[in-house]
């Protein structure tokens, strides 16, 4: 499978996540978001920054209990209200839909 | 791995036409499961095959392919995956055939948890919406309970999965949960159909609940936490040994005595009955007669059970009751399989505000728990990792010397009645 933008084809795997990491580009993203049918605003940037950025460093994306404790932090919310935060911006998950739009693989193992 | 692709290359006869087999069967023949029918027990392949015939759903003939190959191979097919409905990060199970190029039918067959009613007491109108719309949307087969405690919805492809839970939802159903979160909690039948309930635990199992269903349905802990809520020692769910958390009603005072049936129940079964199979068989030795009198000494009554068990009408728990919590029940998995300890000894659980008093502590015990356990542990694991001292110090919980005793200190005494 594989979806276009500006006229260049990008491959995903069979649902839908980018194959190829490098090839992610903010045009990218607006595109896998698009199919998700999800609006980027800043905050949803801001979150698809922070998964690169993780993943670039640890080479895994971080697991739930990281993200919304990151999130809490910068937000100054406890974590019941980053989490809430954090499926408004994503109804489907951080793991299913942010990840895809930030062009990780999919995460594995049981959710 | 390796086995899938053996298979997936290797094409066997695979029938997609109901009728064309010869016998007008809706389904194709399974010699292999059909000698799961031949034992003396019923048969998950009878109830299986009868659905499917009755439903002509092409995903039952493909589950039933798929298990007949996986006998004949001993290999299992199935692999997971993620799938959501919006807002929520748990409660669909998710199955995808690892050969569905051989068997099509069989692609997904996922599985929706819903959480049942504390107690599980339904009405039958709730049930027959439950199974019309899971009959419209998935295969129809429903588990009355899981393991999990919940009603296990088997066998929805993705694309049926949202609206499906749409539809449940707006009848009173919720998913329940899954993932590294709080899971679905458990209660025994309780006050509203047994007379040894210590504490409205149905109440206690709905409160709580609600408190954490934000948790429940966006798992985002080091991993799984279970609440099982016991009305007394007898511990029908199980909550020692299956749960994180077991909440168990208890008594602090004497077991009430009702003499006149003492001695109604000594006049039709005789003394020797009360001697051999009340007395005797007390494990601490609690109860002795004197006088010809049955008397309790409550100071060694570990609550076991068995002499309320054997005469129900002349023996009933104490006045001052509450519940036990337990903590660290679990199944194998870093250390091996593990009862509860006990942690509070006794609590009050009457007024709401004895609820929410017990609530809190819960979520100082998981705040605590969050920031020590290292990924993929339990409670139980953690506290045994750092040790009790440690943990009661984080929860801000003074040791207690009755912490060292259990409400039932031998889960597979079974006594015959």
């Amino acid at each position: 499978m594989s979806i276009e933008v500006n006229g260049t084809s990008y491959a995903t795997d069979e649902n839908g996540y980018l194959l190829n990491l490098g090839e992610w580009t903010e045009d990218v993203a607006k595109k896998l978001a698009e199919v998700e049918e999800i609006d980027m605003t800043e905050e949803h940037w801001n979150l698809v920054n922070f998964l690169r950025g993780y993943y670039e460093e640890y080479q895994i994306a971080p697991a739930v209990k990281i993200l919304t404790k990151a999130i809490a932090n910068e937000k100054g919310m406890d974590k019941k209200d980053a989490s809430e935060f954090l499926y408004k911006l994503f109804p489907k998950g951080p793991a299913l839909q942010a990840c895809k739009v930030a062009g990780l693989p999919k995460p594995t193992g049981c959710v | 791995m390796e086995g899938a692709k053996d298979a997936a290359s290797e094409g066997v006869d695979h029938n997609k036409d109901g009728g064309a087999n010869g016998n007008d069967k809706f389904l194709n023949p399974t010699p292999m499961l059909d000698e799961l029918e031949k034992g003396p027990w019923p048969s998950f392949i009878s109830g299986f095959k009868e659905l499917a015939e009755r439903t002509e759903k092409p995903m039952l003939r493909g589950v039933m392919d798929q298990l007949e190959y996986s006998y004949n191979t001993k290999m299992g097919y199935w692999k997971g995956g993620l799938v959501t409905v919006d807002g929520y990060g748990a409660g669909v199970i998710t199955r995808y055939s690892m050969i569905k190029d051989k068997i099509p039918e069989a692609a997904e067959f996922h599985t929706m948890r819903i959480q049942p009613a504390p107690g599980l007491h339904y009405n039958t109108a709730m049930m027959r919406e439950l199974c019309d719309i899971w009959e419209k949307y998935g295969s129809g087969i429903i588990a009355l309970h899981g393991q999990t405690g919940d009603i296990m919805l088997q066998g929805i492809e993705e694309k049926n999965v949202q609206q499906c839970f749409d539809e449940l939802n707006k009848a009173g159903w919720d998913l329940g949960g899954a993932g590294a979160g709080m899971r679905t909690a458990v209660s025994c039948i309780g006050p509203g159909r047994c007379e040894n309930a210590c504490y409205d635990n149905l109440k206690v199992h709905m409160k709580v609940l609600k408190n954490f269903i934000g948790a429940l349905h966006r798992p985002e802990w080091n991993y799984k936490i279970k609440l099982k809520f016991s009305g007394c020692p007898n511990d029908c769910t199980n909550a020692i040994m299956r749960s994180d958390l077991a909440v168990v009603g208890t008594w602090k005072d004497s077991i009430q005595i009702e003499e006149h049936e003492v001695k109604a129940w000594v006049e039709e079964r005789g003394m020797d009955a009360l001697v051999n199979q009340v007395i005797n068989l007390c494990p601490t030795r609690a109860i002795s007669l004197i006088n010809g009198e049955m008397v309790i000494e409550s100071r060694d009554c570990v609550r076991c059970m068995h002499c309320l068990n054997a005469m129900p009408k002349a023996l009933s728990p104490g006045k001052e009751r509450g519940i036990s919590l337990l903590m660290g029940g679990k199944n194998t998995l870093k250390v091996g399989v593990n009862m509860g300890s006990l942690i509070v000894p006794y609590m009050k659980m009457e007024s709401d505000e004895d609820i929410d008093a017990f609530i809190e502590l819960v979520e100082e015990i998981i705040d605590w728990w969050d920031d020590n356990g290292l990924d993929h542990e339990r409670i139980g694991e953690t506290i045994e990792r750092v040790g009790l001292k440690l943990f009661l110090e984080g929860i801000g919980h003074k040791a207690d010397i009755n912490m060292v005793t259990r409400p039932r200190d031998n889960p597979y005494f079974k006594a015959k009645y």
